[in-house]
């Protein structure tokens, strides 16, 4: 596993950052034109509802759980479909033939009965099914982004335009003045001035007036010698400090499509965070409660970015990455089913205490109700995670300095709370005026 | 009042001239850091290709080499789960009731898992009998995870497939039916109702089989005198905690006799309770840990005990028994002893160790007699079932080719037999020979099939400890290789298609459960049957072979008090380290020190002082501060034993010498793990008393001691001891006296005087740990529990002896004999003539030798966690510094090594990394091997080379603690703070604490008027506090 290189220069970040804001920008008018052109507006309103209760189990084209939909208004009889969707254990039980043969050839999987759904809605849920709008294409957004992407890109890099125009009338101007020099002294030449070139002769060279000028020595060594310590130092403290460290992973996850778009909460995955010292990765069973039904990946709400496309982050790429756990849990798409065949994913670790350091996950994400978001940063807008603390031992001082401890309804704190914020006069206690900082709170 | 008794660790440190001993007294190290041996003597370094600037090259590459090397961190991966299981959160960790029950061992036990490893055992605190783990089966899930164990079965030393092993065994079993050759099953005592009744379908559906149950230690007189008496083969069983008075005659109680689990019951007894505890008077010839904590001790060899015995019983029931060869001074104390046992006769216990059919029905006699509270036959115990008789037999049918299948489980008698030599030899006349075995053993290299076994943490069981009290053994873990319980490779051989588990399941609904619910017995791994009535046919199997007939007591006592023996006695004694040696590879137990000789990683004679140097045997202490010792050969009715080393053991009886078990073995162990010699060689019927020759040979023995390591430096008033006399009549301030210091010129108490300021520790935790030396018996569960808890190296034999052992937990055993002027001039007073024992020729012989019997105390020690900590101030880069809750934090990373810490350290509890003893090539211990590694606490930091290391009182067990509670949002509830050794301590001498929560035990131990501190005159203000020990000397 390579280790990906740092973040680019920053100017690179900005310009780029800059189309992807024009693109998405530009992406968001595209598909909102699509929407309301297409469709009728039952089937808008179906396909919400479809997204609401049916996505789960259904697909439109593929066998999930249960059989695909598009077409299936056409196929039985509209009243019977209502019985069906409102109730479909009745109908079975009742020896519907059609609901038996349906119920059988799914693995006897019952459907959730909808009661709550008019025939209106599913008249509206039908007539997306057997016409479904066509879905905004990315692609066609893409495609009128990238017209007025150069108008976008010209203000984008103008600084570098006007940076380089400034370089090339300073050189104009040194090749001007180069040129007047030579100019003058062919006059002076012609005009039999001679020039002082005894005086230059007799002054000493520089570094030999330096050389000889002790104090100036002196002054100069201590100057290089204090910056050479200072940036020694500085070298040797990021020694061992991975900030920014962002390892290709065996299998692409963003966590910027899961938590950002989706708006997934972190805990829901890492959920040993709230009472366990490691917030652990999640097992691959917990991803196979959603990408059961998410085989796919169709875009986030903005359709993929200039970005992500230089990056190959396309749809297909990502569901290629889906397919990649699908391989790894031993989940036959085709059959729908698990064959027992698994390959544990060696994701590779992001964030590395030190042995000797103890951190305890519960003990901030439980009872401090500190945000995941303080220590790692922006999770939810990163594609590839990275580690965005410098998990130093001054970096964890620094926090337990600042924060108060979350005292409130917290029967255990009540009494020392009361104690120790009379003993240090304080309205609030800190982390470390509670013992935060002593050293066998982490090291043991 | 004893605060002026003489107290030595040592008995070199009687000897005045003794220079090793003066030099300890001064330095913490009696030899020069060896700079020489570093640097190397001149002709080498000439010698030497590399100069002065081939080593600054070196050290400039590699410098350079480092620093770039830092730069990139290795890549971690993180595997996840596939699919959870749902009770598993990585971080947290699961406890699982279960048993041990491996034929020697008996107990029911919580095992901690992490990540689905079982990395430390823990008492099951519900258990009613055997919840208590001794140092063996603290130390036994390490025995799981030892490298050397067997992955799969194997036929004539060539792996094979189970399938093979059973259609082999199958069709053989087949042939054999009807057959006029037995079959024969070999096992250890499994006291398990299920595998009673698989046997037993067994021998239905085999016809002629028979079972064979075998104790490597045996307690055959003991279970053939309970048979005759009470018409079942088990062992009575013994509530000490009811005794008032206890007698023992040889009986290691506190050890593994009859199977052990005695002390927790006996410590409840010792402490003194309004005014009142227990007295216990022990006659033994080795010293035992019963004999170390008895308030009388008198050393008699075994034939001596016998004839005590009988004498004794004379006297209580008024039949006239001679005294034959007994001292006199044993006699009065038989006499007072027997007169103290008349007037209290319900509440007294008599008790006995002597491996003698006669000898066990007297006890048994007595006990009735006595009525006493404290014996139960009724209900009684079953961890001991092996008969010698049967096993005799056995071997006599296989040497005459009776016996067409010998099918061994649990045992290894190619090992463990006196004649193993035989067995061995015969087992050839034997068509089908197979055994179960989780090593390499002598036996199982002497068989045609090995079955791998599995470890009791892998496996299904169910035990009746004792009647009515049933055990489950549950597995904690998947198998770690391709192995197999002896109980489903039976049901398989039977063709019945169910696994062990739903057999017991069947066996418990069937008759034990009684309605009682079966996950509620298996989570809580015991279950008692309501008001003990059980089936027990399923138990005594053994019951229904020949009927002993009743002893009678009139014979037996002539036989006893006839007892005498020609020249030297030998007892020989399980360690309570070592026990029968099943777990000889375990690390953990071979570095563990033996309470009372302070010996690791050997096994050794003990010879009394008198014997030693009539024979010419000597211990001396090199030069290093190690111990040497003479080499003797044993030889018992014509077995020798060559080479085995000598200790001399204050207290010894004069006569009689003590050798312990479970050591000497080779086969299928690491050459680290090949300590001492084998003492089954000299078990000679089974018994464990023999006479014996010795003879000394040449050679010095190095002994691993941890005995003269660190001095008491004159600092005698460590140990602080008072009779129960004086505790009860006089003030604390006269037997517990509080130090006192001269500060301008008047004395004040030493602390009201201190160099700092104290802080204020009001608020919050405040933890203390409490230690009291009446309850303590120096068992060292505690030392085991606290290795596996804070993952503590184990560094070997030749660091050990170099004073470099590692326990962050000692118990130190002090002797102390009555040399005060005090005694010594009421012992003078008592002279009566000139001659005889109490005679004045031998009496003041007697006081110029202290070693013959003393006295003897145990007092753990760890960090003290000083409020005001001498090796914090010393410390240069401030890695050690105080904790607000109590405890001297110990930062390794920036620990650099410099060991001033250690020299400034009054208590000596700091240990030093000489190296890396994890990942190091130089080492072949657990840390070394990735299977040793799964017993690794993933909470606490494995150790690097180079940093100090010491007791934390285990702040990751209490901030654990603290999290939970604020989790929960609650406080912390009393008794929920523990440490791994209060844990550990089922005898109630550890209790640990928060002093701040006023209604906590250990809050109101601290203001006992036994408490005190260790060296309480320094002003280190300890937050370990200990107890004043009270001894029950009264006479009459």
């Amino acid at each position: 596993m390579k280790k990906v290189p740092y973040r680019n220069l920053i100017s690179k970040v900005l310009g780029v950052s800059l189309i992807g804001l024009l693109l998405i920008s530009n992406s968001l008018v595209a598909q909102e034109a699509a929407e309301a052109s297409s469709g009728s507006a039952d089937a808008a309103k179906g396909r919400q509802l479809f997204n609401q209760d049916c996505a789960a189990c259904h697909s439109l084209t593929r066998k999930m759980t249960g059989p695909p939909l598009a077409g299936v208004g056409e196929k039985y009889d509209r009243d019977w479909l209502y019985k069906w969707i409102r109730n479909s254990s009745a109908l079975i039980k009742a020896g519907d033939p059609h609901a038996v043969k349906i119920y059988n050839e799914y693995n006897q999987a019952a459907m959730t009965p909808f009661p709550m759904l008019s025939d209106a809605d599913i008249d509206n849920i039908l007539a997306y099914t057997d016409a479904p709008p066509a879905e905004p294409a990315a692609g066609a957004a893409t495609a009128t982004a990238g017209g007025d992407a150069g108008a976008g890109a010209g203000s984008g890099i103008s600084n570098e335009v006007v940076l380089g125009g400034l370089i090339a009338i300073l050189g104009l101007l040194v090749l001007m003045l180069v040129l007047v020099n030579t100019t003058l002294r062919r006059i002076a030449e012609a005009s039999g001035v001679s020039l002082e070139k005894e005086k230059a002769k007799k002054r000493l060279p520089l570094w030999k007036a330096f050389a000889k000028n002790q104090f100036l020595v002196l002054v100069f060594t201590i100057v290089l010698l204090l910056a050479g310590a200072y940036h020694a130092y500085g070298w040797m403290m990021q020694l061992g400090v991975d900030q920014g460290y962002a390892p290709i992973q065996p299998i692409h996850y963003s966590h910027k499509i899961h938590a950002g778009d989706n708006e997934i909460e972190c805990k829901y995955c890492h959920s040993s965070a709230r009472v366990s010292k490691s917030a652990g990765i999640p097992s691959l069973n917990l991803c196979m409660n959603c990408h059961e039904s998410i085989y796919e990946y169709t875009g986030g709400p903005d359709g993929p970015s200039q970005e992500d496309l230089a990056n190959g982050y396309t749809n297909e790429f990502y569901t290629g990455e889906i397919k990649k756990l699908y391989e790894a849990v031993g989940w036959d798409e085709e059959n729908q089913r698990y064959t027992g065949e698994t390959k544990p994913v060696e994701w590779v670790r992001v964030h590395n205490l030190p042995d000797f350091a103890y951190f305890n996950h519960s003990q901030h994400v439980s009872v401090a109700g500190v945000e995941c978001q303080t220590c790692h940063g922006p999770v939810e807008e990163m594609e590839i995670m990275e580690q965005h603390a410098p998990l130093t031992m001054g970096w964890c001082i620094d926090c337990h300095r600042q924060t108060d401890v979350k005292v409130e309804g917290n029967a255990y704190y009540e009494k020392i709370h009361a104690e120790l914020s009379e003993k240090y006069g304080v309205e609030k206690l800190t982390a470390a005026q509670m013992g935060g900082l002593e050293c066998g709170k982490c090291h043991y | 009042m004893s605060s002026n008794k003489k107290y030595w660790k040592s008995e070199a440190e009687l000897n005045p001239n003794d220079s090793i001993v003066e030099t300890l007294r001064q330095n913490e190290f009696t030899q020069d850091i060896p700079v020489d041996e570093f640097l190397g003597d001149k002709e080498t370094l000439a010698a030497t290709s590399t100069n002065r600037r081939d080593f600054l090259k070196y050290v400039g590459f590699s410098t350079a080499a480092a620093s770039l090397a830092a730069c990139e961190g290795p890549v971690i991966k993180s595997i996840p789960y596939v699919v959870k299981p749902d009770h598993i959160i990585p971080g947290v960790a699961n406890f699982y009731a279960t048993t041990i029950a491996d034929g020697y061992d008996f107990a029911s036990v919580l095992v901690k898992t992490r990540e689905g490893r079982p990395i430390k055992i823990e008492n099951n605190v519900d258990a009613k009998v055997a919840g208590t783990a001794n140092a063996r089966v603290n130390a036994s899930v390490l025995t799981m995870y030892d490298s050397t164990r067997l992955q799969g079965p194997s036929f004539n030393g060539e792996p094979v497939d189970w399938s093979d092993v059973d259609g082999a065994v199958k069709s053989k079993l087949n042939s054999l039916k009807g057959s006029a050759k037995k079959i024969t099953l070999l096992t250890q005592t499994y006291a398990s109702p299920s595998t009673s009744r698989l046997i037993a379908e067994f021998k239905e559906v085999y016809g002629n089989v028979d079972h064979v149950i075998y104790d490597a230690i045996s307690e055959d007189a003991a279970l053939t005198a309970f048979e005759a008496k009470y018409g079942e083969r088990a062992l009575a069983d013994y509530d000490f905690e009811k005794a008032e008075l206890i007698v023992s005659f040889g009986a290691d109680f506190l050890g593994d006799w009859q199977g052990g689990g005695y002390d927790s019951g006996y410590s409840k007894g010792r402490v003194p309770k309004n005014g009142k505890m227990s007295r216990h008077v022990q006659f033994e010839a080795n010293m035992s840990l019963s004999g170390a904590n008895a308030d009388k001790r008198v050393p008699l060899t075994p034939a001596q005990q016998k004839v005590a015995l009988a004498y004794f019983y004379g006297k209580l029931s008024g039949a006239s028994v001679g005294s034959g060869n007994l001292p006199e001074s044993a006699k009065i104390a038989l006499d007072a002893v027997a007169a103290q046992v008349k007037k209290n006769k319900v509440n007294s216990v008599v008790i006995s160790g002597i491996e003698d059919v006669n000898a066990q029905a007297v006890v048994l006699a007595i006990n009735e007699m006595l009525g006493s509270k404290a014996f139960d036959p009724s209900a009684p115990k079953y961890i001991r079932q092996g008969n010698k008789a049967a096993l005799n037999a056995l071997i006599a049918n296989m040497k005459s080719g009776k016996v067409g299948a010998l099918l061994m489980d649990g045992v290894n008698p190619a090992y463990t037999l006196p004649n193993a030599g035989e067995f061995v030899e015969a087992l050839q006349n034997v068509d089908l020979t197979l055994a179960f075995s989780t090593n390499v053993t002598d036996t199982s290299e002497a068989v045609q099939y090995v079955g791998a076994s599995n470890h009791y943490l892998e496996s299904w069981g169910d035990v009746q400890i004792k009647k009515g009290y049933y055990s489950l053994m549950q597995p904690t873990i998947k198998q770690l290789f391709d192995t197999r319980q002896f109980q489903t490779a039976l049901l398989n051989w039977m063709d019945k298609d169910v696994s062990y588990y739903d057999y017991i399941r069947e066996t418990w609904n069937n008759g034990i459960l009684a309605g009682g619910d079966w996950n509620q017995a298996l989570h809580d791994g015991v279950f008692v049957a309501g008001n003990g009535a059980v089936a027990d046919e399923v138990v005594g199997e053994n019951s229904e072979e020949e009927q002993v007939g009743s002893v009678s007591i009139s014979s037996a006592l002539s036989s006893l008090s006839s007892a005498t023996a020609d020249g030297m006695e030998l007892t020989l004694y399980p360690k309570i380290g070592m026990g029968d040696g099943q777990q000889a590879g375990n690390p953990w137990l071979q570095e563990f020190p033996d309470p009372l000789t302070r010996v690791s990683w050997d096994n050794y004679v003990t010879v009394s002082k008198a014997d030693a140097a009539s024979l010419g045997l000597v211990n001396d202490h090199s030069a290093d501060g190690g111990l040497n010792g003479s080499y003797v050969t044993l030889t018992v009715d014509g077995a020798t034993l060559e080479g085995v080393p000598v200790i001399i053991q204050p207290g010894q009886a004069p006569g009689s010498i003590g050798l312990a078990f479970g050591y000497g073995k080779t086969v299928g162990m690491k050459s680290e793990m090949q300590t001492g010699v084998n003492a089954y060689v000299l078990y000679k019927n089974l018994s464990n008393t023999q006479n014996v020759s010795i003879e000394k040979t040449s050679g010095m023995h190095q002994f691993a001691s941890v005995q003269l390591h660190r001095t008491l430096m004159g600092r005698g008033d460590i140990i602080k001891e008072t009779t129960l006399e004086i505790f009860n009549t006089k003030d604390a301030k006269e037997w517990n006296a509080k130090p006192v210091v001269s500060l301008d010129h008047q004395e004040v108490p030493a602390t009201s005087v201190d160099l700092w300021d104290s802080f204020d520790r009001s608020i919050g935790h405040h933890f203390n740990l409490s230690i009291d030396l009446n309850a303590c018996t120096g068992c060292g569960a505690c030392v085991i529990a606290c290795h596996a808890e804070n993952n503590v190296p184990v560094v070997g034999k030749a660091e050990v002896r170099k004073s470099r052992d590692m326990h962050w937990l000692r118990i130190d055993r002090y002797y102390s004999s009555e040399d005060t002027f005090a005694a010594d001039i009421t012992k003078k007073e008592e002279f009566d003539g000139l001659f005889g024992d109490n005679g004045s020729l031998g009496g003041f012989g007697e006081l110029e030798d202290p070693a013959a019997n003393p006295q003897v105390v145990f007092q753990p020690v760890m960090c003290q966690h000083c409020n005001h900590a001498p090796c914090e101030t010393v410390c240069p880069v401030a890695a050690t510094s105080h904790g607000r809750q109590g405890q001297n934090h110990m930062a390794y990373n920036r620990c650099v090594g410099t060991r001033y810490c250690a020299n400034n350290c009054p208590y000596k509890v700091r240990r030093f990394n000489w190296f890396l003893y994890s990942d190091n090539d130089e080492f072949d211990y657990h840390m070394n091997n990735d299977l040793g590694k799964m017993v690794i606490n993933p909470d606490v930091t494995v150790r690097s080379r180079g940093v100090m290391e010491k007791c934390s009182m285990c702040i990751q067990k209490t901030q654990k603690t603290i999290l939970d509670a604020k989790r929960d949002g609650r406080e912390v509830k009393d008794g929920e703070f523990q440490t791994a050794c209060s844990a550990a301590c089922g005898n109630g001498a550890m209790v640990f604490g928060d002093i701040n929560d006023k209604e906590s035990k250990v809050a109101e131990l601290k203001e006992s008027d036994r408490m005190y501190h260790l060296l309480e005159y320094i002003g280190t203000r300890p937050n370990v506090f200990y107890h004043t020990k009270v001894r029950n000397t009264e006479e009459a």
